[in-house]
């Protein structure tokens, strides 16, 4: 469609679309620096996760697990399993993707994040899915979000000096609304309400398990009890399938 | 603590990959149709378990009661985004709630 290699417009717009989650993630990120460094790890230690790593609930687990003294195997084991759930986002981005030459889909993958991936999702959702106008858009995202998760893990450790029950205050209640935000409109259908309902009762039944292997098994769930709603609409003829 | 650095890209790399892999893999390999309706669910299912459980589980532990801020302001914020397919909105109005518990409940 777009010839055009880079739309700026576009990149600014996914810069701004993804404001709201930013800002939810703000209290989030300034907590995980306040909370590396309460816990004994050097400034650069704790700020190497965030700049290398760039996993929000993965860097909490391993800064926590480290503070433990677990061993390394375990902490690298635990953010593997963590992860795997972007690994579901990833493949969702395949059919967009194509369009994208393969080289520019290593920083696609790299600032592959829930935010990110929620922005993405509603702009799919919206059949915006050109490969070039989406990776402009994409990339605002995604690299505004990196460059606040950077400057709030700095304030983080900074202001944890100041500050040290900081942990204590419940400010990740932002980043649970903010989600709830994004999902509540992707409801659309039977099949989406059945998603969701399975995947909360699934996740109160599996929260314990461990490395968080709950959140994956409930997402896995959620999505085949999905899918055969899906069908079984279809066969009723209530419900269009994407073809 | 050398070790440390080796332990980041050891992490690094298994947080990457998982992201990285299928994207690297996209054009090259047909999608079936089964997976691509699995796929449209992903970001449904996967933030409503994050939602679920970080809104539920206090101190290890599934808490349901006001003594829960976090449950009762999720409650909140889910009225107002079926009220409202408005995201500011949403988290404003759940911080609001949010506070309002921590002050007059605590």
């Amino acid at each position: 469609m777009s010839d055009k290699r880079f739309d700026a417009a576009l990149f600014w717009q996914g810069a701004r679309d993804i404001l709201p989650l930013i800002i939810a993630a703000i209290p989030f990120g300034i907590v995980y620096g306040a909370m590396g460094q309460s816990l004994g790890l050097s400034n650069w230690q704790v700020m190497g996760m965030s700049l290398f790593l760039y996993a929000g609930s993965a860097q909490f687990i391993a800064v926590t697990l480290l503070a433990a003294a677990a061993a390394y195997p375990v902490v690298l084991l635990t953010v593997f399993i963590v992860n795997l759930r972007h690994m579901l986002y990833s493949a969702s981005l395949m059919p967009v993707a194509e369009k994208v030459p393969g080289l520019l889909r290593v920083p696609m993958g790299f600032w592959l994040t829930d935010e990110s991936f929620a922005i993405a999702a509603n702009r799919l959702r919206q059949n915006h899915n050109d490969g070039a106008g989406f990776y402009a858009y994409y990339m605002g995202a995604a690299i505004t979000m990196y460059l606040n998760w950077q400057l709030c893990t700095w304030i983080g450790i900074t202001a944890g000096r100041q500050i040290p029950d900081m942990t204590q205050w419940g400010l990740d209640i932002a980043i649970v609304v903010a989600f709830i935000g994004m999902v509540v409109p992707l409801l659309e259908r039977a099949s989406h309400w059945t998603c969701a309902v399975t995947s909360a009762v699934c996740i109160s039944l599996t929260y314990d398990w461990p490395h968080q292997s709950g959140l994956l098994f409930s997402s896995l769930v959620a999505i085949a009890v999905g899918v055969l709603v899906m069908h079984r609409q279809r066969n009723e003829g209530v419900e269009e399938v994407t073809e | 603590m050398s070790d440390y650095w080796w332990l980041i890209i050891g992490m690094t790399a298994s947080t990457f990959l998982p992201r990285y892999l299928p994207l690297a893999f996209a054009g090259k390999v047909r999608i079936p149709l089964l997976l691509k309706q699995a796929l449209e669910l992903v970001p449904i299912a996967v933030l409503t378990a994050i939602i679920v459980q970080m809104s539920l589980v206090r101190d290890g532990s599934i808490t349901i009661g006001v003594e829960n801020h976090y449950l009762v302001a999720s409650i909140v914020a889910f009225a107002v985004a079926l009220w409202r397919k408005h995201l500011m909105l949403t988290i404003v109005v759940g911080l609001a709630v949010f506070t309002l518990c921590r002050l007059l409940l605590a």
